[in-house]
């Protein structure tokens, strides 16, 4: 009883704003086909417009990738990331190309994590948030829902 | 439990039955297979797709999970024109240093579609 009453606690209580970023009702399909097939459709309030832009503007080298879309899903995407981006002066600069895993807010919600995690073959690349964030596909990124036990909560 | 055991029996003569690879299938196959070596992270087909097709592959440098490219093993394949050209497209560039020929896409869908 004590454990349940407990949990009841937790579950309210956890919630908090960052550990849930479900991608927004009004997301195109294109976006979720064209940006999440090769990685994460990632949060797009994870990186400010002019870093959405500069990503946008220059998919034909996209890391090493082709990612170029057809006119029509370039600008339904570039509307879309315009619009829900976050905010500059919270996430901090992206760096060149910008990444989502070099702006201040992630380095900072990441910078309990040792420095090995990154590069363990289970992991890859810090972009590659499914490898801990098992739930990241709904948008669950709660530090109690880590793929690699030795990170969990 | 007989029905089980028919059931396995079936099984296996159906698998040691196997119709063999078409002659475009057996080319798709070896391409497949092929090392380009043109960029080093993926320097084959295989390098995100496995060698392996009826199984998931990762993705070489983000590590996501990439569903099987068999039909075999995933109905969807294949089944959209568009989309193949466009991975045809990207991953014959990244991975063959090259545009693939109509033979060479030709082939290889057709392994993807024989191989079970
Ligand atoms: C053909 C494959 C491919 C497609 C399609 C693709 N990407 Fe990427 N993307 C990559 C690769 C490869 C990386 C580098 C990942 C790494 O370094 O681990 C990457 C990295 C990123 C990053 C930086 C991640 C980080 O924080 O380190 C962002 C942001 C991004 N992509 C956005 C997009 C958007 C937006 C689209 C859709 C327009 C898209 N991608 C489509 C392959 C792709
Ligand atoms: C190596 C594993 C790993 C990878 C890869 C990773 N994370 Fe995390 N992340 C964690 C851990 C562990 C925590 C909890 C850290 C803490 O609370 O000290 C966390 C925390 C977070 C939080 C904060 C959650 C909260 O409760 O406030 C967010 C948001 C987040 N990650 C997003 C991402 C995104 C987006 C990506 C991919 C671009 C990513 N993470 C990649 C391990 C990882």
């Amino acid at each position: 009883m004590k454990s349940l009453a407990l949990l009841a606690l937790l579950a309210v209580s956890l919630p908090s704003l960052a550990d849930r970023m479900p991608l927004p009702a009004d997301t195109p399909a294109s976006y979720k086909s064209e940006c999440g097939s090769c990685h994460l459709a990632y949060p797009p309030a994870l990186l400010a417009k002019k870093d959405w832009a500069r990503t946008l503007s220059s998919l034909d080298r996209h890391f090493g990738s082709d990612a170029t879309l057809d006119p029509k899903a370039q600008q339904e995407i570039g509307r879309f990331l315009e619009r829900s981006a976050g905010d500059a002066n919270k996430l901090g600069s992206a760096g060149e190309p910008p990444r989502i895993s070099q702006t201040a807010r992630f380095i900072r919600k990441h910078d309990e994590i040792p420095a090995r995690y990154w590069r363990d073959p289970r992991v890859k690349s810090a972009a590659n948030c499914e490898a801990c964030h098992r739930g990241a596909a709904d948008g669950r990124y709660s530090e109690h829902d880590i793929a690699i036990p030795e990170l969990r909560r | 439990m007989r029905s089980l055991s028919i059931l396995g029996l079936l099984l296996i003569s159906l698998n040691s039955h196997a119709a063999p690879l078409s002659p475009p299938a057996q080319r798709g196959e070896a391409f497949f297979h092929q090392r380009f070596a043109v960029n080093d992270k993926m320097p084959a087909c295989t390098a995100c797709h496995t060698d392996n097709p009826l199984k998931p592959g990762q993705h070489a440098i983000t590590g996501k999970t990439i569903q099987p490219l068999a039909v075999s093993a995933n109905g969807e394949r294949f089944s959209d024109p568009a989309k193949v050209e466009k991975w045809f497209g990207r991953n014959c560039k990244e991975v063959v240093g090259r545009a693939c020929t109509a033979d060479e896409k030709a082939d290889f869908v057709a392994y993807m579609r024989e191989v079970r």
